[in-house]
């Protein structure tokens, strides 16, 4: 009896570990965007006298593009901390969208789990993670390869910027800074399954570039998303009884 | 001035941390109305489009429909290729690579 649980719990740790590789291997896409993107933060960040320490504390703890690049550049313009928090405040409410559409496909984690898993939740693992559990529903295991990885190339390349500074030159030729968005057009394409979706992905692209004209960035994706959404499922509606 | 950092550094941790656990923390818990269900089954499709929208045809906050803008030229061979290879590593390549060619030529 003990033999065969040891071999079967022998065998669970091969498949966990196994998921969690495959997880590091699909953050790789996402490294390869994060690193230098981190990178120029950390330059950044150096340039407008944030310590090496702060620059860690924030790529651990805030953990946002966004929000960080704003955050410096606020406070390199002198800006008050309450309007600086309310600024992010703004642009990261669109956390909380991602936050709820993964939530019907991780209900079997008990609330620990959650709340670690929670913190590696950006755009880019949110994408390559709801990508797959389109296809099957993942494990704890999967989620924590992809969100550590990508945790730590940010964190990796924030310090690595934040200590080389200015050395490095320009790294825009290398072309990588187009990385995350074509990782998005990848992901938003296998999306697409039927005409609904096109229709949804075509007026969410269209309200962002409109928002974003008319009252800045900061609102854009989540009044796309939440307009575009809505249409989507009144479209669904009216072709059922049509 | 170390210290207003700080406050803001955490503050914003904060804020992020709540706005990513919370919606998890309670929405996994209940059950989800039919059409709230399918109404947060297109946000990954319009979450994605709206990111990349702006990237693409907007330089600076301006429309830019232009052959300066490199991160449409870019976005042309890369839609290209995840359409035809729907393989992200492909398209990664692709954007990447295109986006490198556009820089070397000026």
């Amino acid at each position: 009896m003990i033999m065969i649980d040891r071999a079967q719990r022998r065998e669970q740790s091969g498949m966990n570990r196994k998921e969690f590789q495959l997880g590091v291997k699909e953050a790789l896409p996402i490294v390869l965007g994060y690193f230098p993107l981190a990178m120029a933060f950390g330059v950044l960040a150096r340039a407008s006298h944030l310590s090496l320490w702060q620059v860690l504390a924030m790529s651990l703890l805030i953990y946002s593009g966004s929000a960080q690049f704003i955050a410096v550049g606020m406070l390199g313009a002198g800006a008050a901390p309450a309007s600086i928090i309310a600024a992010i405040m703004l642009v990261n409410s669109r956390l909380i969208l991602l936050s709820a559409s993964l939530a019907p496909h991780l209900s079997r984690f008990n609330a620990t789990l959650l709340s670690f898993l929670a913190h590696g939740l950006t755009d880019e693992t949110y994408a390559v993670g709801i990508n797959r559990m389109r296809e099957k529903p993942v494990n704890q295991w999967y989620l924590s390869g992809l969100f550590l990885t990508a945790h730590l190339a940010w964190v990796g390349g924030s310090v690595a910027g934040g200590m080389l500074g200015t050395l490095l030159g320009d790294t825009q030729r290398w072309g990588l800074n187009f990385a995350l968005t074509a990782m998005f057009i990848s992901l938003l394409i296998l999306q697409l399954k039927n005409n609904i979706t096109i229709v949804v992905a075509c007026l969410a692209g269209l309200l962002s570039v409109v928002v974003t004209c008319m009252i800045g960035s900061g609102w854009n994706i989540i009044v796309a998303t939440v307009l575009a959404a809505t249409v989507g499922v009144l479209v669904e509606k009216w072709k059922k009884q049509s | 001035m170390e210290k207003t950092i700080l406050i803001i550094i955490l503050g914003i941790a904060a804020l992020n941390y709540l706005f990513r656990v919370t919606p998890l923390l309670l929405l996994s818990r209940i059950k989800i109305p039919a059409v709230g269900a399918r109404w947060l089954g297109y946000v990954p499709v319009a979450v994605m489009a709206a990111l990349i929208t702006p990237e693409v045809f907007l330089v600076g906050g301006e429309p830019a429909l232009t052959l300066d803008n490199k991160n449409l030229l870019a976005a042309i061979p890369t839609f290209l290729v995840a359409v035809k290879t729907r393989s992200l590593l492909f398209t990664l390549l692709a954007g990447v690579a295109s986006m490198a060619l556009l820089n070397a030529l000026g």
